[in-house]
């Protein structure tokens, strides 16, 4: 299990970089490395060049933009984790944060490389598509702005272009009555999820988005709580139907069987249940 | 006994330089012009190789079968009647019959290097139909894996017994099924190769990640029609063997072949793809058992089949039907009953060969004979610790024959019974259980009860009639000019903590000090010969060996010592390190300088054999010693996810005389940890192409340090009546009997439900899949 040979470059700026992404075709970007590490090593990619992102320091910024906190696309979970990165989300995203995987992936493992590699069962793809985060994206033409949800095109397919780098993330600045909730299931500690519920709302101003997730499949999105909860208190975790959620999983498109529709409407269940608990 | 010998709870020797990054590995190993071998593997399961292609600038580089001319092919034959033999090349020769069956070896300086050769190696095969599944490899129609054979059965045996009369006074009859997946073993270090000629030795060096140097050395002579002599093989540290490195590999025949052929050493480092793709090798059992009993629960009877899927080859040297032979002969367990019927299959598939994986065939016979005791209680609305205590041998009744004459040596089952049910507090959980559990989860409790069989010698081999039977163990000892001591035995450890164990029986004789003792083995060429570090032996074995050695030793110190202080050798008595006689006393570091530093100042009439003996052990009955434990676990059942945890898990152990208890208590949390990962999440799937599903770690999961509990251990020490010291082997224990406590368990708690699994490992879908059917059957008939 030894990689293809392979070039290494080290940029020191965002343009560089793209010039190399630019000039050499069949070049991947490195970052935390914990998917695209053990990919080389089992030659499922076999790049010519890899472009090592980590030392560009406008990628491990955060700043403060008022009413969103802009991410640098290689802040690392552990940063968030251990509030190096305010949480800017009543608490929400240092929890993700430290529920990833376990402590040495989080070490290295990046905001940036967990969205661009766009697999449903990471954490912060459910996670931040209830924030409404939107994604920061240059090339050498230019820079773009792409909201999370569009930027996810199907399991491990996104928006970005080849030519293209994922910069930064902007996270929405919650309200203080919001409340958020997030839910796994996985068979052990620092598995991918089979099942991820997360939600995010305001009982006093309403706005409503959950997102269920887990295994190949899509995440599913639910911008409001018609046909999940049964009776009384839209927003009474305990009126919360499992059989309608499934129900609407089914309609939305997911491909699962019961047991994989039961996991992930157990995981949306938990995640209000989270989501409303003190 | 001394502070420091047996029974002392020592801080292992080897843990300095282990917990320094200090130790040696093969893969620590780099000789002078070492290039690094990687193998093109098959991808299909069962298939005739058309042909072999790669480019010419390779050549010289890529090697098949048709280049290693006169390497004969691995063969591990059984004496049992009508066992087939099977016939392994070391590269495929023809046909492949699993994924990952090696087809070629490719060299290179570097192992990228050697993997970017095996990509530009191109095989064309005409695939034949796989045979993915033990039992339908049983039917007349399947494809063949050996055609020669005409059926797909490596060995068919019968214990039988006439169940008509039992079936007709029996109160009740209780039929179940079971399965146990296919696994894979996960030791942390995989195996690894060195291979070298020496040139002026005229011999080959093997530097191997083993069990077993001296059985490898054999089969690597009879492979490569070499005189042992010319061969040596070499374990340095192990990282873990478990079984999955008692064998001969063909890794290690090919790159023997290499380095004597291309005259430059040559490695092979196992990665973890290919540890588990092609070595998905043990556990898998399938069984069909009706028990019968009567109105009390005690048993009357036990008709059996089981089946056991060998894989393609026989693997040497423990042969394709160790397993479901034992099977046969160990099913009924701790429990004494009047009949027995057991018919067993060893079937032949297109998976990769079966190996005796820690516990052996007794985790999975733990599992079906266990479950079967529980399904028995529920029939009878008995409590199954009950059952268990209506059934199991007595203490009075040891040393026990039973049913399929094991030799039960000592210990009082019943009692080690008692005090797990009184540490898991049974009466405790059954009153919490008639609560609901405030999260919604449901509890249940869960016991197993087994027997280890362990250091079993050459009258249980010679039945087999396997390439391997061990005789008497042997142990080279020397006292060294300055007093020390060299133990060399020809068992190897890999984790097992030899170097500070064999020091303690040292010690405990000689009264040497620990720092001062210094074990060698792993080197066929400085210690003597012995089958290996399997089947829980080398305490009782090995130990036993150094000990007799150690007496002889102790013996010609004396003699010396009574020439000296002028004293008949009677009158000399061994003390803490001190030959003590009536006039005066000698240490034995001047006992040992004077011997080879002043032979002027003995008398010309000394024994002349001086201060090394070699000696040799075999217990008074080599049939084995039979450690025993009752494990207990308490889990929670998350019923809508699946989700299992487990509360509590209790162990009683019965080891006989600890050597040193720390050193078992570790043997027990890492045995219980593997059993963990059977119980509740090790499976190796494989389709019906016979292709393995989990090629990662991220898909065939091991159990973590977030997924074992802490443990409670409990020890009881009930003596051999045959070994030294009255030691039993224990090391395969903790592994046998999670998978059947923690099953029972969760059984217990979702029974309300009407629920039982039968299958391990017990999955979160299993168990959702099984609850929804469950409620599918009560709507059915309501």
């Amino acid at each position: 299990m030894k990689p293809v040979a392979f070039e290494y470059e080290r940029p020191r700026t965002i343009d560089a970089a793209l010039e190399h992404l630019a000039t050499a075709p069949n070049a991947k970007i490195l970052a935390g490395g914990q998917t695209l590490g053990p990919m080389l090593n089992l030659r499922l990619v076999q790049p010519d060049l890899l472009i090592d992102i980590t030392r560009i320091p406008e990628l491990v910024s955060v700043s403060d933009e008022g009413d969103a906190l802009k991410i640098g696309a290689c802040v690392t979970h552990a940063s968030i984790e251990d509030a190096r990165v305010e949480d800017h989300a009543n608490g929400y995203l240092r929890r993700v944060a430290s529920g990833i995987a376990y402590r040495a992936v989080r070490t290295r493992g990046t905001l940036g490389g967990s969205l661009s590699h766009a697999d449903p069962a990471a954490d912060w793809l459910s996670a931040l598509l209830v924030l409404k985060a939107e994604l920061e994206i240059t090339g050498l033409h230019g820079s773009r702005r792409v909201g999370l949800k569009k930027f996810v095109r199907g399991a491990m397919e996104t928006d970005l272009s080849p030519e293209e780098l994922l910069i930064a993330v902007h996270v929405p600045r919650s309200e203080k009555t919001a409340r958020h909730g997030y839910y796994k299931i996985c068979r052990k500690t620092g598995e991918f999820a089979d099942a991820i519920g997360a939600v995010s709302f305001n009982p006093g101003s309403g706005g409503f988005c959950l997102v269920a997730a887990g295994g190949s499949e899509q995440p599913v999105t639910f911008e409001s709580p018609e046909n999940l909860f049964s009776q009384g208190d839209p927003l009474d975790p305990d009126s919360f139907d499992m059989p309608m959620a499934m129900d609407a999983l089914r309609e939305a498109g997911m491909e699962a069987d019961d047991y994989e529709l039961q996991v992930r409407a157990v995981a949306m269940s938990r995640a209000m249940q989270d989501a409303m608990s003190p | 006994m001394k502070k420091d010998g047996i029974g002392a709870r020592l801080i292992r020797k080897e843990d300095d330089r282990h917990m320094r990054g200090r130790g040696q590995f093969v893969g620590d190993i780099r000789p002078a012009g070492m290039q690094e071998a990687a193998f093109v593997r098959s991808p299909v399961a069962h298939a005739r190789i058309t042909a072999i292609k790669f480019p010419d600038s390779l050549k010289g580089h890529v090697f098949s079968i048709s280049d290693l001319k006169g390497v004969h092919p691995i063969t591990a034959v059984s004496a049992l009647p009508g066992f087939k033999r099977s016939s392994q090349p070391v590269l495929a020769d023809k046909k492949v019959r699993h994924v990952g069956e090696m087809i070629a070896m490719c060299i290179a300086p570097s192992r990228a290097e050697a993997e970017d050769m095996v990509a530009q190696v191109e095989v064309e095969f005409d695939e034949l139909p796989a045979v993915y599944d033990m039992l339908k490899a049983r039917d007349a129609e399947t494809a063949l894996v050996h055609e020669e054979w005409g059926d797909n059965i490596f060995l068919e045996t019968l214990v039988d017994d006439d169940m008509k009369a039992v079936e007709k006074s029996a109160a009740v009859k209780v039929t179940r099924e079971f399965n146990t997946s296919r696994q894979c073993m996960c030791p942390i270090e995989g195996r690894g190769v060195v291979a070298e000629w020496d040139s002026r030795l005229e011999q080959l060096t093997v530097h191997s990640s083993t069990q077993m140097p001296h059985i490898v050395r054999s089969g690597l002579a009879e492979c490569l029609d070499m005189d042992h002599g010319a061969i040596r093989v070499v374990a340095p540290d192990v990282g873990g063997g478990f079984g999955f490195k008692g064998i001969l590999l063909p890794e290690e025949v090919c790159l023997a072949w290499a380095a004597m052929q291309l005259g430059h050493p040559v490695r092979w480092l196992e990665d973890r793809r290919e540890n588990l793709t092609a070595s998905a090798n043990c556990r898998e059992h399938h069984y069909v058992v009706t028990a019968y009993a009567d109105n009390e629960g005690k048993l009357l009877g036990l008709d059996a089949e089981a089946t056991v899927d060998s894989g393609a080859y026989s693997a040497y040297p423990f042969s394709a039907c160790l397993e479901a032979a034992q099977v046969a002969s160990i099913l009924p367990g701790v429990y004494d009953f009047p009949h027995y019927r057991c018919h067993t299959f060893s079937a032949s598939t297109n998976k990769p060969p079966i190996l005796p994986y820690r516990g052996v065939a007794r985790t999975g016979v733990c599992f079906a004979m266990e479950l079967m005791i529980d399904a028995v209680a529920r029939e009878l609305g008995m409590e199954p610790t009950d059952v268990r205590m209506k059934n199991l041998v007595q203490p009075e009744q040891m040393p026990f024959d039973n049913i399929t004459n094991k030799h039960f040596d000592s210990g009082d089952y019943p009692e080690a019974l008692r005090r797990a049910i009184k540490a898991i507090d049974l009466k405790t959980i059954r009153k919490r259980q008639k609560k609901a559990e405030s999260d919604g989860r449901k509890i249940g409790v869960g016991f197993a009860v087994y027997c280890e069989q362990a250091a079993h010698g050459t009258s249980i081999y010679a039945g087999w009639g396997i390439p391997m039977v061990p005789g008497h163990e042997q142990a080279n000892m020397r006292l060294t000019p300055d007093g020390g001591l060299e133990i060399r035995i020809g068992a190897h450890s890999h984790g097992q903590g030899h170097e500070t164990t064999m020091s303690q029986v040292a010690h405990e004789i000689l009264g040497i000090a620990h720092d001062k003792i210094k074990l060698v083995h792993g080197d066929t060429a400085y210690t003597p010969y012995s089958t290996g570090t399997w089947g829980s032996r080398c305490m009782v074995m090995s130990g036993g060996a150094v000990a007799e050695a150690c007496d002889q030793l102790a013996e010609r110190a004396k003699a010396i010592a009574a020439k000296m202080l002028q004293c008949k050798p009677g009158e000399v008595e061994l003390k803490d390190g001190c030959a003590v006689g009536p006039t005066g006393e000698l240490t034995i570091e001047e006992i040992a300088y004077i011997w080879y530093r002043k032979p002027q100042n003995l008398p010309t009439d000394v024994n002349p054999s001086g201060l090394e003996v070699i000696a040799g052990y075999k217990p008074e009955r080599d049939s084995g010693t039979f450690s025993y434990a009752a494990h207990a676990a308490l889990t929670a059942v998350d019923t809508l996810t699946g989700e299992v945890e487990i509360l509590d898990y209790v162990v009683v152990e019965d080891g006989g005389v600890l050597v040193n208890p720390m050193i078992v208590d570790g043997q027990l949390y890492g045995g219980a940890a593997q059993g963990i990962g059977t119980a509740l999440y090790e499976e190796m799937p494989f389709d019906t192409e016979a292709q393995p599903l989990a090629s990662t770690l991220s898909d065939y999961l091991l159990p973590g340090p977030t997924e074992v509990p802490s443990m409670r251990l409990f020890h009881m020490e009930t003596p051999s009546p045959y070994t030294r010291f009255g030691v039993k082997g224990i090391a395969e224990g903790g592994a046998i009997a999670p998978p059947a406590a923690i099953t029972n368990a969760i059984n217990d708690a979702l029974a309300p439900l009407g629920v039982e699994l039968t299958i391990s490992p017990v999955t979160p879908r299993r168990i959702v899949e099984a609850i929804a059917s469950a409620d599918a059957k009560k709507d059915a008939a309501a």
